[in-house]
């Protein structure tokens, strides 16, 4: 009979786990992120730094900030409709990326197309998605202007990339039985989709698109304060680095809280709705 | 599927669809958008780029200098993440149901991650940016704060998806908390986080660039400074070099993610 091999320790003592990949790797990851953390220190550019004096005038600006808020550059009108600028933005750019998605992911999903289109498309979407919003909308506004084009096009190009992936995967988990039994009748590409693919896949795809919507909002004010494609972001903008109104940054900062508040709300109800085995 | 509840299905969609169009029309209103133009700029806009954006011999010269914002970069992504999971993960176990000290601790904790989350980074950046100056420091801070209430959100969604049965088996043992924590909760939920965290450096590089271009640092900067001096070879290299930089993070995470899940 073989003996049983039992992995001890030096002093003796059993091993209680036998590492495998997984706990290696893992480990290794955590090593890893831990030692860059501490290089990424050495690298800083601290030009110009007063810690002692800038933490205090931090807590005294977020002190002003979220207590004492007030408007002294524009009017409670003329804010709001700033943030609905913002708001349209990025519904624009939701609602037209959302559409545009939708085909492309049909061709992007390797069950519903052959296999080269769909490498193609990934390709080409993993590289608009490594580009910053950002950069895509100051590059678009070099050929169209600065102004809501510029700014949609920019962000539906980003929204376009992250739909693409996250629709194109719900369609690869479709039950294939639905999609033979539509065959099999004799359905053509667009019958398959169309009573197969979609119905089981439109509400998950309603809830991606409403968290899109919910990131492109953060980025609409993002736009606004870096490419000044207007909206809520830009004011801002001017309020801090132009102005120095702290008073106005608060009251703006306090507008975007209560958007971006209302929106987790309804994007965390949908999200119950229609996963319940993920939420909370 | 009687034949009502499929005409009242009908109907639903008729009228979500009119909802959305009459939506997208009113916010093309008020931002002034007009779509035949916005078409027409795509072909123009795609047309400029490849004329234009182009690397050149000459800005090969300027790559030492790019690589070393971007270096300075992707550090200071990566620590703002790390930092902010340490913070995250005290949060995280404060804030899930299944292992909160106390009620005012877990609202506590919620709140907070709230907070940051939802007040964009771009706002962190600009208020920092006052007192802070022009430097690695406003960038960090700006992206921590952002990062903490993100991965807080997910951290409690993790421990409380994983970890229901052994933190009852063990507290049935007779465990202390730290026990619970340290041999059950942790170990479980580790996988996971990292994976967010893993997500969460690649989207802070993405980021950092913009926050870089508000605060005047790293590569947002140097993106920022070429593109007003309108040097698009030197844009382009920049781009390319961000671009690169992310599709490697991706690439690594994308392993270390399969390994480990």
């Amino acid at each position: 009979m073989e003996a049983t091999y039992i992995k001890r320790k030096k002093d003796g003592r059993i091993h209680i786990k036998s590492g495998n990949k997984g706990d290696r790797v893992l480990r290794s990851t955590l090593v890893v992120l831990t030692l860059l953390t501490f290089v990424a220190f050495l690298f800083f550019n601290y030009a110009g730094l007063e810690l002692r004096s800038a933490i205090t005038e931090t807590a005294y600006n977020l002190k002003v900030m979220f207590l004492e808020p007030a408007l002294s550059h524009f009017s409670l009108s003329e804010a709001i409709y700033q943030v609905g600028v913002t708001l349209s933005l990025a519904f624009l750019a939701t609602a037209i990326g959302a559409v545009i998605a939708f085909f492309l992911s049909l061709m992007a999903a390797t069950n519903l197309a052959p296999v080269g289109l769909t490498r193609i498309i990934r390709v080409f979407v993993a590289f608009i998605r490594a580009v910053p919003t950002v950069l895509w909308v100051l590059i678009f506004a070099i050929a169209a202007g600065l102004g809501s084009e510029a700014a949609v096009l920019g962000m539906l190009f980003h929204s376009i990339a992250y739909l693409v992936k996250a629709f194109s995967e719900a369609f690869e988990e479709v039950d294939k039985g639905i999609l033979e039994a539509v065959r099999s009748t004799g359905g053509n590409w667009w019958h398959v989709v169309k009573s197969g693919v979609l119905p089981s896949t439109f509400t998950y795809l309603l809830s991606w698109v409403f968290l899109r919507f919910e990131i492109n909002f953060g980025v609409a004010v993002a736009m606004g304060a870096a490419a000044g494609a207007g909206g809520i972001g830009f004011d801002l903008f001017m309020a801090s680095s132009f102005y120095f109104d702290m008073r106005e940054v608060g009251f703006i900062t306090y507008a975007i809280l209560i958007v971006a508040f209302l929106l987790e709300v309804v994007s965390t109800r949908l999200k119950k709705r229609f996963f319940p085995a993920t939420s909370d | 599927m009687n034949e009502k509840k499929m005409r009242k299905n009908r109907w639903q969609t008729v009228i979500f669809l009119l909802i959305i169009i009459v939506l997208t029309y009113l916010s093309a209103a008020i931002t002034s958008f007009n779509f035949v133009d916005g078409l027409a700029t795509i072909p123009k806009a795609i047309g400029w780029m490849f004329s234009n954006l182009m690397v050149t011999q000459e800005t090969l010269d300027k790559l030492p200098t790019i690589l070393e914002k971007l270096a300075e970069t992707t550090f200071m992504s990566i620590a703002a993440t790390t930092i902010a999971a340490v913070v995250s993960l005290f949060l995280g176990v404060f804030g899930s149901k299944v292992t909160k000290v106390n009620n005012f601790l877990s609202v506590f904790a919620r709140f907070i991650a709230s907070i940051s989350r939802n007040i964009p980074v771009v706002a962190w950046a600009l208020v920092l940016l006052i007192s802070f100056g022009q430097n690695s420091v406003t960038g960090f801070l700006a992206l921590f704060v952002g990062t903490v209430g993100f991965l807080t959100r997910a951290f409690i969604e993790s421990i409380d998806e994983a970890s229901q049965s052994s933190v009852e088996a063990l507290t049935a043992t007779g465990s202390t908390y730290f026990q619970i924590v340290g041999k059950a909760v942790i170990p479980q939920s580790l996988p996971q986080m990292i994976s967010w965290v893993l997500f969460m450096v690649e989207t802070n590089i993405r980021n950092a660039t913009l926050v870089g271009i508000l605060t005047g640092t790293g590569i947002g900067y140097t993106f920022d400074m070429y593109y007003k001096m309108l040097n698009y070879n030197a844009v382009a290299l920049v781009t390319l070099c961000i671009v690169i930089t992310v599709i490697v993070v991706d690439l690594m995470s994308n392993y270390v993610r399969k390994v480990i899940l």
